[in-house]
């Protein structure tokens, strides 16, 4: 990797507030506030001023408590939400030239389409549940437009073999398969059109340990094996641990410290950080 | 007592928003259109949607006619010419080249339809992408982006599920290479007829209040795969039993008799009409 190399995904100042805000939290949010949130409008600053990068062939982590924004971020990512400010900007998008919020619908769908894939936690919020797991694949692959049903069943069970979903499942609905399979299958779909950004909301939280080891297993085999940058998003420090090369730390809607992972295990800065560590490592 | 309606049923009023939100349909091929679809003395499902556009179109020089599934003389058929008849007193026909309002059901006659004449088709289920995505707020979106991987996802399930597209009725089209519209629950074999045909099309939806038009002379493509085309209905090497029709689309009657399968036209119009020996 060079030194002048352009990140895969660059964010930068990203804003996200649920609420319109009011006087009191406007001037000096800092101070009014109770952890995220204007306890005289209601409003919720779920993200405040997120910056990172991501570099090629990375995963990096985003750890935080239940609340701290991970989910909004990944949301604005992935345009499932607007963002209230800020940008991002990804190289293999006009050359990482373009704030992708700033592009219109029809674009950011070829984005979504072509450029990125998401896992959500909850598997309902990614897949059909009515519709074949194969087909599920296939939504994705008609979407970046391919109207070749021959290729796009060889290539779903393809990828349907490779996260490990027997082929004879494939015409099964989701709604009949196990926690631990509906994520494979997600998997499956958000590589369907071989992007250059994974991002992955929580993919093993609610799994049982064995299943939860199966699925990272995976995503570290998907990204040892494809030229794939990842987002791992997680309140789980050991997730983090097992995956990310380097780490994002959230509280309260805000990145608190970022560094490698290894840095951030043997030395945290933060307080908060340090408490999660202990928390790990007793 | 005998009540006096105004001409077609509908007040004045009505009728012109009716004609606007048509008139906006034509304009945008293959495009909802949302009207206050009005009570009817039918229940909605019965082609309210249908009755509602014929009525606001209808002048006294029109002549109509009326089927239902291909028939001239169904219960809804018969039922939905009362109406227009008590309230217009405008000439019925059962002859398609006469008319010059069809309103039907589930069929496009097999007479080539003309220039200036009007088809209104009755539309049970007005969304495409419906059962793809259960949001009307969603459907919106996506119409308006142009993305419709759904409508070809459902049909790419049913040759997962089937081995081959297997929608029997209502298969999804293309309209004017903008907007994908249901063209309501035709046969497959219908389809090409809406492609380029000289006649103007409606669909009207009562239940659930829409309109939407395919204008005369307008490109409208069946959806499907590179690998797997569109195809109608085969009725190779069948004809009408009765009066020996072939290249129409025939219904499959069972002669409880003999045992026998036999083949009779679905456009019972068109049959009788050429059992009298007319020109159709
Ligand atoms: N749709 C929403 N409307 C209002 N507040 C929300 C919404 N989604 C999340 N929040 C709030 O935003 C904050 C961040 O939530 P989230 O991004 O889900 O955090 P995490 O994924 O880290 O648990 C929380 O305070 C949450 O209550
Ligand atoms: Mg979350
Ligand atoms: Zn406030
Ligand atoms: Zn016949």
């Amino acid at each position: 990797m060079s030194d002048f190399e352009q990140p895969v995904l660059s964010v930068s100042l990203l804003n996200k507030q649920y609420g319109n805000g009011c006087a009191s939290c406007r001037s000096s949010r800092r101070d009014r506030l109770i952890k995220n949130y204007c306890p005289v409008c209601g409003t919720v600053y779920a993200c405040r001023d997120i910056t990172f990068e991501v570099h090629a062939g990375e995963i990096l982590g985003v750890v935080g408590e239940s609340g701290s924004g991970k989910s909004t971020l990944m949301q604005c990512l992935y345009f499932d939400q607007d963002v209230s400010g800020g940008g991002a900007y990804i190289s293999a998008y006009k050359n990482g030239q373009a704030n992708i919020f700033a592009e219109s619908s029809q674009q950011k769908r070829y984005i979504r389409n072509h450029i990125m894939g998401k896992v959500y936690q909850n598997p309902v919020m990614g897949l059909k549940m009515d519709f074949t797991a194969i087909g599920n694949i296939a939504e994705k692959l008609i979407a970046a437009g391919n109207r070749n049903v021959g290729r796009m069943e060889a290539r779903g069970m393809g990828l349907l073999e490779h996260v490990n979903i027997p082929v004879y499942r494939a015409k099964e609905v989701p709604k009949n398969f196990s926690g631990g399979m509906r994520q494979r299958v997600q998997i499956a779909k958000a590589l369907s059109n071989n992007p250059p950004l994974l991002l992955l909301d929580e993919v093993t939280t609610g799994l049982d340990l064995p299943v939860q080891a199966s699925v990272l297993d995976l995503i570290k085999k998907i990204q040892r094996e494809r030229d794939i940058s990842v987002v791992v998003v997680s309140h789980d420090l050991g997730v983090i641990r097992m995956l990310a090369d380097r780490t994002v730390v959230m509280l309260d809607g805000r990145i608190i410290e970022q560094g490698l992972t290894d840095q951030i295990l043997e030395d945290p800065q933060h307080n908060y950080t340090q408490h999660l560590v202990q928390a790990l490592l007793g | 007592m005998k009540i006096n309606y105004n001409f077609a049923f509908f007040d004045e009023g009505s009728k012109r928003e009716i004609r606007r939100a048509t008139l906006k349909a034509i304009a945008i091929p293959g495009y909802q259109v949302p009207f206050a679809s009005r009570e009817m003395p039918i229940a909605r499902g019965w082609g309210t949607g249908g009755l509602q556009l014929t009525l606001s179109l209808i002048g006294k020089e029109d002549v109509l006619k009326v089927i239902d599934q291909g028939s001239d003389e169904s219960v809804n058929a018969v039922n939905i010419k009362k109406l227009v008849k008590a309230t217009t007193g405008i000439t019925i026909t059962g002859i398609t080249t006469e008319a010059t309002i069809i309103q039907s059901r589930h069929r496009i006659p097999e007479t080539p339809l003309k220039e200036g004449q009007i088809l209104v088709l009755q539309v049970p289920l007005p969304e495409p992408l419906r059962y793809y995505e259960p949001s009307e707020y969603e459907t919106k979106k996506l119409h308006a982006e142009k993305e419709y991987s759904g409508a070809w996802l459902m049909l790419f399930e049913q040759i997962m599920n089937y081995g081959h597209m297997s929608t029997g009725a209502d298969h999804p089209v293309m309209v004017h290479d903008r907007y994908v519209m249901a063209p309501s629950p035709i046969p497959r074999f219908d389809n090409p007829k809406m492609n380029c045909a000289k006649a103007l099309i409606l669909l009207g939806a009562g239940r659930e209040k829409k309109i939407y038009a395919v204008p005369p002379y307008t490109r409208v493509r069946s959806l499907d795969f590179e690998d797997f085309l569109f195809e109608a209905e085969s009725f190779q090497g069948k004809s009408c039993r009765q009066c020996g029709a072939t290249g129409v689309y025939l219904d499959e009657i069972l002669d409880d008799a003999t045992g026998k399968t036999f083949y009779q036209c679905n456009d019972t119009g068109f049959c009788m009409q050429r059992l009298n020996g007319k020109p159709c």
